[in-house]
């Protein structure tokens, strides 16, 4: 009885976080494939396949291949490096250093293409290079923002391995290159790889960066989508290319899935922390290399802030109370900077009540083999905001959320439920796998000595969880504070968010407007590394990795 | 064999930063330790966990650096050779095999590293699984065998180049009681038949008699004796040491007199060690007791004795007399079941 008991409370359960993602993301995001389906009425897929015929969809998507890809790259290149230096030493300043390197992860992406063209512009302290307009900016800054997952995730699973397998093979007499080729890096694959595929998931589908970068020139499937929709209203075409990402986002998924499971669970050995010596300078220097990469962008911001029309200043700061230069906004800029501060929390809360309940049940690891499906499949569910297009998903709140049976248009909960969907993947990832870690006996034991499920959830789950929920809480906390791609279909003119105040200012003239985005920029990056400072010192090692 | 030592140590000292956090400050792991030990022989660096004793294994392996002392290999200083030029094996105590290779690709691992021809690779794995006991387990891989197995394959590994020194950290200690003991046995034959030098740390004197034939015993960091293990045996330098080699009771002072007089009138009074065996019931034995506690095992009756003018001491009966608690005995010392303790 109790079984049957137990698997109607955990049915339950798992209603609830499935009926909201039905309800806010399957039913949107499916409404909008629908459309481009449905051809006045009735159903005409063959209508897609002209869209994959035109030059300029291909070009998109040769584009969102190679630059992901390139990304990818790049990011794997820079960081792995940096994910030994920063969990495998111990050194004073190191918790500071984690926290930097995770900022530009949740700097809004419309900031972050902001502050590369300021460093790339002819007139910028980097114009030599002449690399503004170009796709290699994009890349730049597509590695920018994915350093940090690589960090993170390889970090993780680094800090997790064994030093000894190393210490065994060099005592055998295998030179270090021998011993990272040899014993490390076949270890390492599954973390590389699992972080490699999220990377190239972010950077195939990355909006803000290549909408404010690529102009003209460059377009991935993302910003072609939103050109579709927007521009074009070409809703059959947005449809196509949306299907394509979901199908490609589907089978990256289940790669990532693969890598996990092939890993063993891992022990933590963070007393065998390393003191750093004179040989571990390269990858030092490496990590300054990579740290210069991360903040001059974000430094660059600062200044170009504090430079008005008349000498430097807080001219920018002051001037965010007004609607900038020729009414560039229809309401104050600060008005925008409480928006988002009150949707990002009303989005975390949502997230972290959805997520932790989701992160509850996918680590839980029932006897049956069909049990355990159905929490992979649960979870893979979860997941699916990851990769689906913010762009996709927004405009299906738009075209599917404002009618019966769902009549959300003048909602004010619209923003912070789009924007949970997007935070709560990071939040299960954040906190199921330090459910998952707890060791099954302990729960068995306290249930032993008489604790019921919820007693056995205060005393076994929640000492070990809190600070993976706080982590998660304030994750998500700056991811919405910066999300920018499904916000941007939802906020309306009269009443936006910051990111989305930042882009109406750039793509207005005027040095004033200019200097108050670049202004909005720096307080929306402050806002979110504060955030990540306070919780980078929880230590929680699952937060941003994958 | 000359006796020229293979490995020496002078001075060796290893500081690590405080383990408690927020805290400054250091604890010495390694105190100043110096020990020779000459080619083709086996040591047993014995030590009650946290002694330093694996520190002191990682020292001589390269893989800690000591603050300082140090570490010197056929007269050659070792202080600036890294861990892999080192040309010793370090065979960890739970193996450290690589899982994602076969056994075979495992023992065969520094041979790979050394670029040796393939034909000659295969054969030397071959005739090493078959020393270790484990012929045609080549193509299975570690995560199927069983622990024993596991410290076999590494064993292998570990021999596979013929290391000029062979570093042993607890290899057995993961391993079941019975399986420790056959494997002890197997591993002295092994080393001997290689004539391979050999240092073992281990907390079990057990597994310390059964391999090796020379003793270090470490407490604190410090070097607290070593030599022969006979000679260790025999002459335990204190009583901490004693009791940690495994005798039961050290006596001192006037009971230590009182318990030589029974075999030689004319000793003098330094300390003694005690196995639980050295006083045994005897109807004609010299000293008075009484019996405080019995307890039977298969093949004696473990007493606790208050013996007259020594104190309270371990003894044993045979299995058919009949001591019981609280009754007045008859006891004699066996000497050979005895040590001296003889300070430095």
């Amino acid at each position: 009885m109790g079984t049957l008991r137990a698997r109607a409370g955990y049915a339950l359960l798992a209603a609830v976080p499935l009926a909201v993602i039905a309800l806010f993301f399957l039913y949107p995001v499916g409404g909008m494939l629908a459309r481009g389906f449905w051809v006045d009425g009735s159903f005409a897929p063959g209508q897609v396949v002209p869209v994959f015929e035109r030059s300029i969809v291909q070009r998109a998507l040769w584009f969102t291949l190679w630059s992901a890809a390139a990304g990818t790259a790049g990011s794997v290149l820079l960081g792995v490096p940096v994910a030994w230096v920063l969990h495998r030493l111990r050194f004073p300043g190191r918790d500071l250093l984690r926290a930097l390197t995770m900022v530009p992860f949740v700097l809004p992406t419309v900031v972050v293409g902001v502050a590369f063209r300021q460093l790339l512009v002819s007139s910028g302290p980097l114009g030599f290079l002449h690399l503004d307009g170009t796709a290699a900016a994009i890349v730049a800054a597509l590695v920018f923002f994915n350093v940090s997952v690589v960090v993170r995730t390889v970090g993780s699973f680094w800090a997790g391995l064994d030093p000894r397998q190393g210490q065994a093979a060099a005592a055998l007499g295998a030179t270090p290159l021998q011993v990272f080729r040899t014993v490390t890096l076949p270890a390492l694959l599954p973390g590389i790889v699992s972080a490699a595929s999220v990377v190239f998931l972010f950077c195939a589908t990355a909006f803000g960066v290549v909408l404010v970068m690529g102009g003209l020139r460059y377009a991935n499937i993302e910003t072609e989508i939103y050109q579709l929709t927007t521009q074009e209203l070409d809703l059959t075409g947005a449809a196509a290319l949306s299907v394509l990402q979901v199908a490609v986002i589907t089978v990256l998924l289940l790669l990532s899935a693969r890598a996990h499971r092939d890993t063993p669970p891992v022990t933590r050995t963070a007393d065998l922390l390393r003191r750093p010596g004179r040989r571990h300078l390269p990858a030092f220097g490496w990590t300054l290399l990579v740290l210069v990469f991360l903040m001059a962008p974000i430094v660059e911001l600062v200044v170009a802030s504090l430079r008005t029309a008349d000498g430097w200043g807080l001219g920018n700061y002051r001037a965010l109370g007004t609607t900038g230069e020729r009414d560039a906004l229809l309401v104050p800029a600060l008005v925008g900077l409480r928006n988002s501060f009150e949707i990002a929390l009303g989005a975390a809360a949502l997230a972290l009540s959805l997520g932790t309940l989701v992160a509850f049940l996918v680590s839980r690891r029932p006897r049956r083999a069909a049990a355990r499906r159905v929490v992979g499949v649960f979870d893979a569910v979860f997941m699916l905001p990851l990769g689906v297009s913010a762009v996709t998903l927004g405009f299906g709140f738009l075209i599917t959320l404002d009618r019966p049976p769902i009549d959300l248009r003048t909602s004010p909960a619209l923003i912070p439920i789009a924007q949970a969907m997007v935070a709560l993947p990071l939040v299960v990832r954040t906190v199921a796998p330090v459910l998952r870690s707890i060791d099954p006996r302990q729960r068995q034991a306290a249930a032993s000595l008489g604790a019921g499920p919820v007693r056995v959830l205060l005393a076994v789950d929640l000492p070990t969880a809190w600070r993976a929920l706080l982590a998660a809480t304030g994750f998500a906390f700056a991811v919405s504070l910066g999300e920018f791609g499904a916000t941007s279909f939802l906020a309306r003119s009269d009443n936006p968010t910051l990111p989305v105040v930042i882009y109406q200012l750039i793509a207005r003239p005027g040095e004033q407007n200019f200097g108050m985005a670049m202004a909005a920029s720096v307080i929306l990056a402050a806002a979110t590394a504060l955030v990540m400072l306070v919780v980078e010192r929880l230590r929680v090692g699952s937060m941003g990795a994958f | 064999m000359a006796e020229q030592p293979a490995l020496s140590l002078i001075g060796v000292t290893v500081r690590f930063p405080s383990p408690a956090p927020g805290k400054r400050g250091e604890t010495v792991a390694v105190d100043d330790v110096s020990l020779d030990l000459p080619a083709g022989h086996v040591l047993a660096v014995l030590g009650p966990s946290g002694c330093g004793k694996s520190t002191l294994l990682r020292v001589i392996a390269g893989l800690e650096e000591p603050d300082a002392g140090r570490v010197c290999h056929d007269g050659r200083d070792l202080l600036h050779v890294p861990a892999h030029r080192r040309g010793f094996a370090l065979m960890f105590q739970d193996g450290q095999l690589f899982p994602h290779q076969s056994v075979a690709r495992n023992v065969g691992y520094p041979l790979r590293l050394r670029r040796r021809p393939r034909k000659a690779i295969d054969s030397r794995v071959e005739e090493l699984l078959a020393l270790v006991g484990l012929p045609s387990y080549g193509d299975r891989m570690p995560a199927t065998l069983s622990g024993g197995e596991r410290q076999r394959v590494a064993l292998a590994r570990a021999l596979a180049v013929d290391p000029s020194l062979l570093l042993l950290d607890e290899p057995l200690s993961a391993l079941d009681r019975g399986l420790r003991e056959r494997l002890a046995g197997d591993l002295r034959e092994i080393l001997a038949r290689a004539g391979t030098t050999a240092i073992l740390v281990t907390h079990d004197q057990d597994e310390a008699f059964a391999v090796a034939d020379r003793m270090a015993v470490m407490r604190d960091g410090r070097l607290v004796q070593h030599g022969t293990v006979a000679d260790v045996w025999a002459h335990p330098r204190d009583p901490w040491t004693a009791l940690f080699l495994g005798y039961a009771n050290v006596v001192t002072g006037p009971a230590a007199a009182a318990l030589r007089r029974t075999t030689d009138a004319a000793a003098s009074g330094t300390s003694l060690a005690l196995r639980r065996s050295a006083l045994r019931v005897d109807a004609s034995g010299p000293l008075a007791a009484r019996v405080l506690a019995a307890r039977v095992t298969p093949e004696q009756i473990r007493l606790r004795l208050d013996v007259d003018g020594v104190g309270v001491v371990d003894g044993v009966a045979q299995p058919h007399e009949d001591v019981p608690v609280g009754a007045p005995v008859r006891v004699v010392m066996d000497p050979s079941r005895t040590a001296e303790l003889t300070p430095p």
